[in-house]
């Protein structure tokens, strides 16, 4: 199963599924990452954690951590 | 009859500015009951019966964040006429998915879409017809820092609520969902109302607790229902929450594909995008973070040209509150036949000018300090420091932005401690409020200085082990904390929006400036006020010979403080007679003694250094100039005035204390309370008595505990202390502390939901 987690910067995936439940899911969710949805991983950190991600339009920081829960294409 | 209009939209959308457009001045600023999140009111500018509401910036309405759920019960429970949607033109998907929740509610809606500026700047095009048609409610196209079309927009919406009738909801969700909640609709008809019958019912299928728990479902209504909700989690293979969200958002997507049109391609790079490129690389990311915070400490901290805030405050206290101020109450007090030495001009000059003046002092300081946070969190880059910073201070159950407050703590604990304000997290706030004042601040500087002077041949090795003792307290107790059930219970998710680059407004930012240093002149005012009243009273009032009265004025009076007497002080106090100062007398000296041991097994169990510690709740640099009182220091005449870490002072200080002790009451004082003022700041952004007490007091014990250890086992390690039973309990202290910060610490039962900002409010509230 790959996750947002091992995407490589400047590559753009496809959400496959959301795993995990509870707020930090539901965060994850009202920020605009739901299945189907296209992400491209901009970069990361200065110190490595967390990544930045461009989805529907926008800029988004998640830790790597968090990432671990979307799978994806 | 007053129309209400609550203002509602995304973090970083533009709601303060248009906030501010439209009430200007006829603001009103609170919290929202029993929450720490702001609550603000003003008045429609031109209409005297428009309530403007400011909700808190939200992204969803969901029930795990505090901020949401002051939202959704504020739209549910206290029914306002109109909501008025500020919506982010170029960000408009992410925006829209607020606008869905919030029509669903059944309130009359307009939407406000901002920045059109930049959207036209950026060649997108936005078709208000088809976005009003597809979402069932008035769209506008307003810029609100331009204040371009925001007063039409307003009227817009109280025409709406005048109406009293909301749009036809648009079919956000369709197929087995659609079905389900039309079902679930039926079943809670009779018990909710009708125009929020919609919100509750997709409440009801997401399995939103506390919906649940205030509707109180019959158990078959329950069971139906819930038969409904698998029957459609299975079909769609998905979990009720993730369904609707995507549901939500694929309505989204089909809305904004028929009115909006984006220049530029999927993922490219916008001009703000390109800069953070650069701002937080790999590479240049630290470097830039250092030259920022760099940047602040030296203007608003520092002690360079450069330094405005500190030139500002250096002014305020030595000048204004110095020479003018009670100059001036000199000459009104003389005027009205108030003389010196009387109770009265004592209560005047000694208590509130001295102890309101030495906390405005600083506001000159917060002021320069609070203008840059302003700016830089107007610019974005506050969210950029959570970014770069967020992989350390996550450790310590702290936020990357938890850096700010600490930095500025440095120089004054007081805008370090309201600096926290910038922290979503309602934890990490909390926990970094409780932290950050054990950085030695300015006004501990000289207490070290006296230390160090007087015991350690000015070693500057002091200095540093003080800054060294700080940074570890944080640390550890950010570890050692974060295990137990109040902090661990809630989830920070770092799921964060980076907003665009702006170009500040100079209207919010100085408004953001003047509205946090106003909240910590009138709040923490009142506290230091009292709290400085009783310190002069309980230093300057005391029994002589069986006398009450102002210990000066019995002293200089032969009949009452008669030689006899004077010795007999000296000899309680265990000093010889020409050391007895009026002060010895005090009722802050007996409090001393009777307490002092209490610090015995600290090494420094004595009156002088237990009264001075007393004395450094007004202002912590007031520990030296009691010593200077307890040491006589004024009786030897002719000498220059009391130097800064108290030099003249050095010879007799180090008769009374061993250097280990000394280590230890510096530490102690390092540790402990902080000054009134920022006691004061703390209740401010804690919002609540238990908070409160419980951070002081953390502060306190974990003073204690550091003092203890240094005295007692640090003493025994270095030869200045025999062993005895406190270096055994100095050593369990420090096994005890290991065990706190390696242990598992608390884990929400599993299966369980985590506990949330909101349940740990509703928790803090009982």
């Amino acid at each position: 199963m790959k996750t947002l987690k091992d995407v490589a910067v400047g590559e753009t995936v496809t959400v496959a599924r959301l795993h995990g439940e509870g707020p930090v899911k539901r965060r994850i969710m009202d920020m605009g990452i739901t299945k189907g949805v296209e992400i491209l991983v901009r970069k990361v950190a200065p110190l490595g954690d967390p990544m930045e991600l461009n989805v529907r339009g926008y800029e988004l920081s998640v830790r790597k951590a968090d990432a671990e829960m979307i799978e994806v294409n | 009859m007053e129309i209400k209009i609550a203002l509602a939209g995304n973090p970083n959308s533009g709601k303060t500015t248009l906030f501010n457009a439209l009430t200007g001045s006829r603001q009103y600023v609170g919290n929202w009951p029993g929450v720490t999140v702001e609550k603000k009111e003003g008045r429609l500018k031109g209409y005297d019966d428009v309530i403007i509401q400011d909700l808190p910036g939200i992204y969803s309405l969901s029930p795990y964040t505090l901020e949401e759920v002051v939202s959704r019960s504020y739209l549910v429970n206290e029914k306002p006429d109109a909501i008025l949607n500020i919506v982010d033109g170029t960000n408009i998907e992410r925006n829209l998915y607020l606008t869905t929740q919030l029509i669903e509610i059944g309130i009359p809606v307009v939407v406000a879409v901002n920045m059109i500026d930049l959207v036209r700047r950026n060649g997108d095009e936005i078709d208000l017809a088809a976005l009003s048609e597809k979402l069932g409610c008035r769209v506008v196209e307003i810029s609100a820092l331009k204040n371009e079309g925001s007063q039409e927009a307003a009227k817009l919406a109280v025409e709406a609520a005048q109406q009293k009738r909301a749009g036809e909801m648009p079919r956000v969700f369709n197929g087995p969902v659609e079905h389900a909640i039309a079902h679930i609709e039926e079943s809670l008809q009779d018990q909710v109302p009708a125009t929020n019958l919609r919100w509750y019912a997709v409440k009801v299928f997401e399995r939103d607790e506390k919906i649940l728990s205030e509707l109180r479902l019959d158990a078959a209504t329950a069971a139906d229902i819930e038969q409904h909700i698998v029957d459609c989690e299975k079909q769609l293979d998905d979990d009720a929450e993730s369904i609707i969200t995507n549901q939500r958002y694929a309505y989204i997507a089909s809305v904004v594909e028929k009115g909006v049109k984006k220049k530029a391609a999927k993922h490219a790079l916008s001009a703000s995008d390109k800069i953070d490129q650069i701002v937080t690389s790999r590479v240049l990311g630290l470097p830039i973070f250092a030259v920022v915070m760099f940047l602040i400490y030296a203007i608003a901290m520092g002690g360079w040209s450069i330094s405005i805030g500190t030139a500002a405050t250096d002014f305020t206290n030595d000048v204004i509150f110095g020479e003018w101020v009670p100059g001036l109450f000199d000459t009104i007090l003389g005027a009205v036949g108030v003389t010196e030495g009387s109770v009265l001009y004592g209560l005047i000059q000694d208590g509130i000018v001295a102890g309101v003046g030495a906390v405005l002092g600083f506001v000159p300081q917060m002021l320069v300090l609070f203008l840059l946070l302003a700016i830089l969190e107007d610019i974005g880059y506050m969210a950029r420091v959570a970014f770069v910073m967020d992989r350390i201070f996550r450790h310590f159950g702290l936020s990357g932005k938890s850096f700010i407050p600490m930095l500025v703590a440095t120089g004054c604990g007081i805008p370090g401690i309201m600096a926290s304000r910038t922290i979503e997290q309602d934890r990490d706030r909390k926990m970094t409020v409780m932290t950050t004042t054990f950085m030695p601040c300015g006004a501990k500087m000289p207490i070290i200085g006296l230390i160090a002077g007087a015991l350690f041949n000015e070693s500057a090795w002091v200095a540093a082990s003080a800054y060294f003792i700080g940074m570890a307290s944080i640390i550890i107790s950010g570890i050692m904390l974060k295990k137990f059930k109040m902090f661990a219970g809630e989830p920070s998710p770092f799921v964060m929006e980076l907003p665009s680059y702006h170009v500040p407004s100079v209207g919010n930012v100085l408004r953001a400036t003047w509205e946090r240093g106003w909240s910590f002149i009138k709040r923490a005012g009142s506290v230091i006020l009292v709290s400085s009243i009783i310190i002069w009273f309980l230093s300057s009032f005391g029994t002589v010979n069986g006398q009450f009265g102002m210990v000066d004025n019995l002293w200089e009076d032969e009949s009452v403080a008669t030689e006899e007497y004077v010795e007999s002080v000296a000899a309680r106090m265990g000093i010889s007679a020409d050391e007895a100062a009026p002060m010895d007398d005090s009722i802050l000296a007996g409090i001393g003694n009777t307490i002092s041991p209490i610090f015995k097994p600290l090494g420094f169990g004595s009156w002088k250094p237990t009264v001075a510690t007393i004395t450094g709740l007004v202002a912590k640099e007031e520990v030296v100039g009691t010593f200077g009182v307890l040491y006589n220091y004024d009786d030897q005449g002719g000498e220059d005035e009391l130097g800064e870490n108290g030099e003249q002072l050095w010879d007799r200080v180090a008769e009374d204390f061993s250097p280990i002790a000394a280590f230890a009451f510096m530490v102690f004082n390092l540790l402990c309370a902080p000054c009134f003022a920022a006691m004061g700041a703390i209740k401010r952004e804690m919002n609540n008595a238990k908070w409160t007490l419980g951070a002081i007091g953390y502060m306190c014990l974990w003073a204690y505990v550091c003092a203890f250890i240094t005295y007692n086992v640090a003493g025994v390690a270095v030869g200045q202390v025999a062993f005895g039973p406190g270096t055994v309990i100095g050593i369990a202290l420090i096994a005890l502390i290991i065990y706190l910060l390696v242990r598992r610490g608390y884990v929400p039962e599993e299966g369980t939901k985590a506990v949330t900002s909101v349940a740990a409010a509703a928790a803090a509230a009982n």
